[in-house]
């Protein structure tokens, strides 16, 4: 619960009854199959939000909806008020304010580590490259990384090429941090590294939203602990009473078998 | 239970060092690999001899005439003496140094291209200046050069104008029809997909001679394009269909996170494809690309069919030649060198560029 305190003490970056996420009766389909079902979620700014449940549930679907690399058929989601929908300039609005950290890192392995950092800011913001160059340091040093800059991404071990992937997302500062279960592709001796950067990031006032099966972290870091199974929310609570005195009983079954061992 | 303290290394045992190793583990591992090795000597010994006197130990080097080949071995006098024809085809005389400045030129602007130290927007430059400062060459017209009409062009001249325009020009083309595949627009989509199925589905001649008799039937009274030029726009319209199809190979092979990444990270369409996604697809499908511009290289020699003389027509005219007759083997064997050289250089250096490029596997 130390963290947890740290993360409070910094409130003043926080403020929940501000919006950042709005998702709203959100429906989608793939094809024939119905993959989310109503969903109702509200993101606080600053607010650490993280999305658990068994595989084929939706979580990552949902998460991708947000910054529309999926497309969704009903309801709504606004991020910072903008619509997410098909619409250009929303689009550079939304991609701009929310950065993803993938399970699979997805660097580019063309580009040296400081090239992949620097991409997005030099190509699309249109950065000076000197000061595109100082943001990526900035994050590297922050990631504890800085030595590998000039190095290729396969030349990283993979708890390396997440903080890496986690610098990348940072260098456009965005306000809202997604993570597409971020641990899940790493060897168990580096999931540690990466949960740390993940702590710091939560302490600095970023709104996050994880996908994760690292209940510890969501124990530790998280404001909501978001339950889905079938498609949909079943069950929304504070770690506390989420982890403790969970209601349903698909979570109670659920906590029973990712916390047995 | 047991504790063991570090060993320090040791040489490997002297059968396993050197040449001795290699060629235990190369040529004698097992006794079928001892009997193909015995074989392969056996093959050299029969080959070889006769092959060397015909090349060297018998050929002819000195004179001016056939009647100065007596020997059993190649004639090489005839190469040397048809060496401009074969070289620059009818280009005059007075003017064949614009030819050598250019090939020097161009010969230049590869090795810029090629070195890896030299500035981007020099390399960029150089690329952009070679083709009009070719054209103003070769052909002339301007600055006091006596104009050349391209019907004089010729030879090894002519075959490296034609592939350089269509591997340069090709290339661009290529792209865009591969990324058109690959759009979502079902108009741009289906005409990309409908040009290359058509393309590849017929033999480089028809094109040429679509292009050369066909073409011209459309054009209005009196509008006649140089002969050259519209053999240039069928073999570039023709490669970039292999281009294409070699580049969407590379595309099949990049992961969806790649575009997801780039999507999150806010690049627009153009901007991910420039920057993340084909400079991985390009890279894929450099041996592909390089076999498909080896072939075009070997293919300019097409254009004899349209009335253009490339180096291979060139050998075959002089082989006729009343003073010459019974000179083609040596005429061809030359080609062929010539050929090999060209393409053998580009394979190379393709391979040097896989390497170059490969950032995925290093360790």
């Amino acid at each position: 619960m130390e963290n947890k305190k740290i993360i409070e003490s910094s409130s003043e970056l926080r403020d929940l009854s501000q919006n950042m996420i709005e998702v709203d009766n959100l429906n989608k389909w793939y094809g024939d199959f119905h993959v989310l079902k109503d969903i109702n979620i509200n993101v606080g700014k600053g607010e650490i939000v993280v999305v658990a449940g068994p595989s084929g549930s939706g979580k990552s679907t949902l998460i991708r909806c947000i910054n529309r690399l999926e497309e969704y058929q009903e309801g709504h989601i606004k991020v910072k008020g903008v619509e997410v929908n098909a619409d250009v300039k929303n689009l550079r609005e939304i991609r701009s304010n929310v950065a993803m950290v993938f399970q699979h890192f997805n660097l580019f392995p063309h580009l040296s580590i400081l090239e992949n950092l620097t991409l997005a800011p030099i190509w699309v913001y249109n950065k000076p490259k000197k000061e595109a160059i100082d943001t990526a340091m900035h994050y590297l040093e922050r990631v504890n990384i800085a030595e590998q800059a000039d190095k290729y991404p396969n030349q990283l071990s993979g708890g390396q090429q997440q903080r890496v992937a986690i610098a990348r997302a940072l260098c456009k500062s965005p306000d809202i941090m997604l993570f597409d279960e971020p641990t899940s592709a790493l060897d168990p001796e580096m999931i540690g590294e990466v949960l740390d950067v993940m702590i710091g990031l939560a302490k600095d006032g970023k709104t996050m939203v994880c996908v994760t099966h690292e209940m510890g972290f969501a124990r530790k870091v998280a404001d909501r602990v978001i339950f889905m199974d079938e498609g949909q929310i079943v069950e929304e609570n504070d770690p506390e009473t989420f982890f403790n005195n969970p209601e349903s009983d698909r979570l109670k079954l659920f906590l029973e078998q990712i916390l047995a061992h | 239970m047991a504790v063991y303290q570090l060993k320090t290394a040791k040489e490997p045992p002297s059968l396993e060092r050197g040449a001795i190793a290699w060629v235990r583990h190369h040529l004698l591992s097992s006794t079928f690999n001892i009997l193909f090795t015995a074989l392969s000597i056996y093959i050299l010994y029969i080959i070889v001899p006769p092959l060397l006197n015909w090349f060297i130990l018998d050929a002819d080097f000195v004179g001016s005439k056939k009647a100065d080949c007596g020997g059993d071995g190649a004639c090489w006098v005839f190469i040397r003496e048809k060496l401009k024809m074969f070289i620059y085809g009818f280009y005059p005389e007075s003017e064949v140094w614009r030819a050598n400045l250019t090939m020097a030129l161009a010969a230049i602007t590869i090795a810029l291209a090629v070195i890896e130290r030299t500035p981007k927007k020099v390399k960029i430059a150089s690329i952009l200046i070679l083709p009009i400062v070719t054209i103003i060459l070769l052909s002339g017209g301007y600055f006091g050069l006596p104009h050349v009409e391209t019907s004089a062009w010729g030879g090894l001249l002519l075959t490296l104008v034609i592939a350089a325009v269509g591997i340069v020009l090709s290339f661009p083309i290529g792209v865009l029809f591969a990324l058109g595949r690959q759009s979502k627009l079902p108009i741009i989509k289906t005409l990309s997909v409908f040009y290359i199925e058509l393309i590849r589905g017929v033999p480089l001649i028809t094109v040429l001679f679509m292009a050369s008799v066909v073409l011209p039937l459309f054009f209005p009274e009196g509008m006649d394009f140089d002969k050259l030029v519209r053999a240039l726009i069928g073999i570039t319209l023709f490669q970039a269909a292999y281009v294409a199809e070699n580049i969407r190979g590379g595309l099949q092979a990049i992961h969806s996170g790649q575009y997801e990444a780039a999507d999150s990270l806010g690049l627009g369409y153009w901007s991910k494809m420039r920057l993340v996604i084909l400079p991985q697809a390009i890279k894929v499908a450099i041996p592909n690309l390089v076999g498909s511009f080896i072939s075009l290289f070997k293919d300019t020699s097409l254009v004899m069919i349209i009335g253009l003389f490339d180096i291979l027509s060139m050998v075959k005219l002089t082989a006729n030649d009343r003073d010459w007759l019974g000179m083609s083997t040596e005429g061809f064997v030359f080609v062929a060198i010539i050929y090999w050289v060209f393409n053998y250089a580009m394979s190379k250096y393709s391979k040097n560029l896989e390497k170059k490029l490969n950032t995925d596997n290093r360790d």
